[in-house]
């Protein structure tokens, strides 16, 4: 066992920090009130090759094994989380469908520019009706000899207004429920696929929630991804890669609200001393402490398992579910620290603890998270009833 | 069945209610649905309620219900002044400064006044043409009141005032405030140099800082207030100088009550959006409330309102009777909004994606509970204040 970074990944890690430092967090604040990030942070972010850490070296990005991309998620976690959303949801969701599913002209034809940071990649599943119910999808695609005609909306569609690519989920077989749902690579530019209105969130701003419009697209057959009939698998393969991911930018925002409120309780004073010293507050920050270091465990974890080959359908799913739960409990100690402060727009802490509670949302919901560890379980119990095995774990 | 039917909360007459209540509360329930329902969100995208609803209130008697006859009120128990706050809560928290000013800040003058000072302010507030707000918070001053740096120097028959408050309610459109202020700043212990001042609009030196910008209540206006040598009259003294703390602990059980209530039915009003929402939702071809997840979820905040509920009117009842429940009321405060923050979140869990988004009242009343915790006296204090009354 070996719980420290290589000599690579700790320089990677600290130019990535000093950037997200230096020239990330001094624009939160303004992309927050602008709800958009300035270009020339996206520029100056595609420069630091911060688009191409899915994505291997022969297309173009860093070729990262996954606890270095974790490493680097987890410091980008540490500012705005409308930016982190958009590296995260490019290098997650967003691409990691072509990565792994795409067939070689695919990931020739798209990865180098996603690569690049010149096409943001953009992942479609959700509906007003398919939500959770990700098989409840109503996007159809029919085929038309060497087309797909594709036609329906999305919703709450991240980072949909810069995408360039999108992974889309379509029913292609609405009889055979989800072997009926098939994946495709779909262009911005293809004609009928508009975007709709930006959605108006409690937090996230800066990160755009849209709706997609699909009104007769037609998309090649070449641009199905995977086979047809995968779709629904694909995107539970997707989801779960994304997910652990998610846990990583969450553990870099708890750091970062540890590190804002210890600041604070040290210089703030009432009762004629910092309110470090009264002992609830020190509880309060151990607390927040603890969390973090048992985050930080369970991520990097999972981020070795998939290092390993190994499959980590349980451990990602506790990572996103741990992860953002304790993300949520530690903005609401943080603001609890900061007082009246903590509940006012000139601290960032209020901003961090609106930009939480969606991560218990949205990329499988907490309750998703436990539905999917118990089948686990289930599986784990049969598989030993099989084997007549005395013990299950 | 409805969640109306078996909650306490939902029931027509509650524990302590007469029929002069209920007509009360029917009649504001109404006036609400009409001007206050309709005109909400663009209130909170002015961040500020209009004078002309408080004014509109104020010639209708719902505001401040408790002040005397003699000063153009209509003499009733406290029992009322918490139907106005409940109601007002139940449209939103963003408009509960009415119910700040009605059931925190004016009984100060109510109580403490002199008959002049009670004959030259309560007949505009008990209409809503004025309005008041007490400003205690300063940047260096928050649980710990007793270091309040804003000053009061007398010469001759004024004192000079010097000083800055912040996160004061009401802040912006306050035509007269309480200011708690340091009239002995040598005096130990600090509390005992502690008097209130009532500064109105207009004197010199009295100047507003900017508006806040806050998570959420967006439509109640909070702002900072700036106090360069104002030159207060003597006779503005509230009560006997020294005795402000004295006053600010006594007038704390009422405002600790009507937090925690307006607190509560906020949670209340959570329960129902959740429950119809969970209703009409459907996902894995079923409603969502025929989800055993969802079931337990909503039937535990339910039990925890409903406890709170029970609690709660005991206390009120307590509080109309003059019963000193301090303690007790420190217990309801922190153990209500605590729960109610919790509640809020599981609601808009149970929303889904929905829920994050603002066009979802969840999400408006997510941001809105998060102080709660934190204003009245955050809860860390009102455990000390337990924990001193066992003895410890």
């Amino acid at each position: 066992m070996n719980f420290e970074f290589s000599e690579d990944t700790k320089l990677i890690v600290k130019n990535v920090r000093d950037f997200v430092y230096n020239e990330v967090d001094p624009l939160a604040n303004e992309i927050e009130k602008t709800d958009q990030i300035p270009q020339s942070l996206v520029d100056k972010s595609k420069e630091m090759g911060l688009f191409g850490l899915s994505i291997p070296e022969e297309y173009g990005g860093l070729g990262l094994d996954t606890v270095s991309k974790f490493a680097i998620l987890e410091e980008v976690g540490k500012t705005s989380n409308a930016y982190t959303t958009l590296i995260g949801g490019h290098n997650g969701i967003g691409t990691v469908g072509i990565v792994e599913m795409g067939n070689q002209e695919q990931k020739r034809r798209y990865l180098p520019k996603l690569a690049t940071g010149e096409h943001i990649g953009v992942f479609a599943l959700t509906e007003p009706s398919a939500g959770s119910d990700a098989a409840n999808i109503k996007t159809t695609a029919v085929r038309l000899g060497d087309k797909y005609i594709l036609n329906g909306s999305k919703h709450y569609i991240t980072n949909a207004t810069i995408g360039d690519v999108f992974t889309v989920m379509a029913v292609t077989d609405p009889s055979k429920g989800t072997k009926g749902i098939t994946s495709f690579i779909l262009e911005r530019n293809t004609p009928g696929f508009t975007v709709g209105k930006k959605e108006a969130k409690m937090g996230l701003h800066g990160a755009q929630s849209v709706e997609l419009f699909f009104e007769n697209c037609e998309i090649p057959i070449e641009n199905v991804l995977g086979e047809p009939g995968e779709g629904f698998v694909n995107a539970l393969k997707i989801l779960a890669n994304g997910r652990a991911g998610l846990a990583a930018r969450n553990l870099g925002s708890c750091v970062k609200l540890l590190e804002l409120s210890l600041d604070f309780a040290m210089e703030r004073k009432q009762f004629g001393k910092p309110i470090f010293e009264q002992q609830i507050i020190q509880h309060y920050l151990a607390e927040m402490d603890l969390e973090i270091e048992t985050l930080r465990s369970l991520t990097y974890r999972v981020a070795w398992m998939v290092d390993q080959g190994m499959n980590v359908v349980r451990e990602a799913s506790m990572a996103k579910l741990y992860g953002s739960e304790a993300y949520c409990r530690i903005a609401d100690k943080a603001v609890q620290i900061h007082g009246g402060l903590g509940y006012m727009q000139d601290y960032p802490i209020e901003r961090y603890y609106r930009d939480a509670r969606i991560t218990r949302i949205y990329e499988g919901t907490s309750e998703i998270q436990k539905n999917i560890i118990s089948n686990q379980l289930r599986k784990k119990y049969n598989l030993n009833k099989e084997n007549g095995a005395a013990l299950i774990f | 069945m409805k969640v109306a039917d078996v909650l306490e909360c939902g029931k027509a007459n509650r524990s302590f209610f007469t029929d002069e209540h209920e007509m009360f509360r029917e009649t504001l329930q109404k006036y609400l649905e009409r001007e206050a329902v309709p005109n909400y969100d663009q209130w909170e995208k002015d961040r500020l309620v209009p004078r002309t609803f408080w004014e509109g209130l104020g010639r209708n008697g719902f505001i401040c219900p408790e002040v005397g006859e003699e000063y153009g009120g209509l003499g009733l128990d406290f029992g009322f002044s918490n139907i106005l706050g409940e109601e007002l809560s139940r449209v939103g928290a963003g408009i509960l400064g009415i119910a700040t000013h009605s059931n925190i800040i004016v009984p100060y003058i109510d109580s403490f006044g002199t008959e002049e000072q009670k004959r030259k302010y309560l007949p505009k507030f008990v209409t809503g043409e004025s309005i008041s707000a007490i400003a205690m918070t300063e940047p260096g001053a928050g649980s710990d009141l007793a270091n309040i740096k804003t000053n009061a120097v007398r010469d001759g028959d004024h004192y000079v005032l010097n000083g800055e408050k912040t996160f004061i309610t009401n802040g912006i459109h306050a035509d007269v405030v309480i200011v708690a202020c340091k009239t002995d700043t040598k005096i130990k212990p600090g509390h005992k140099g502690v008097s209130l001042l009532i500064v109105e609009r207009g004197m010199l030196g009295f100047s507003r800082g900017k508006k806040l910008d806050k998570v959420g209540m967006h439509s109640q206006d909070t702002s900072e207030l700036i106090f360069e040598d104002v030159r207060v009259p003597v006779e503005n003294l509230l009560g006997e100088e020294g005795k402000g703390f004295t006053y600010l602990m006594q007038k704390l059980q009422q405002e600790r009550l009507v937090s925690a209530n307006n607190v509560l039915v906020a949670a209340e009003d959570m329960l129902s959006l959740t429950v119809n929402y969970v209703k009409e939702r459907e996902a894995f071809g079923k409603p969502l409330s025929k989800l055993q997840n969802t079931q337990f979820k909503i039937a535990e905040i339910a039990t925890v309102i409903q406890i709170g509920r029970t609690f709660m009117d005991d206390l009120i009842v307590k509080h109309i009777n003059k019963e000193d429940v301090v303690t007790e009321v420190s217990m309801a405060k922190w153990w209500i909004t605590d729960a109610a923050k919790r509640i809020s979140g599981e609601c808009m869990q149970l929303h889904g994606g929905y829920g994050y988004m603002e066009e979802y009242k969840i999400a408006r009343r997510y941001r809105d509970i998060a102080p709660s915790t934190i204003y009245a006296g955050s809860n860390e204090i009102m455990k000390v204040i337990i924990a001193k009354q066992l003895g410890l």
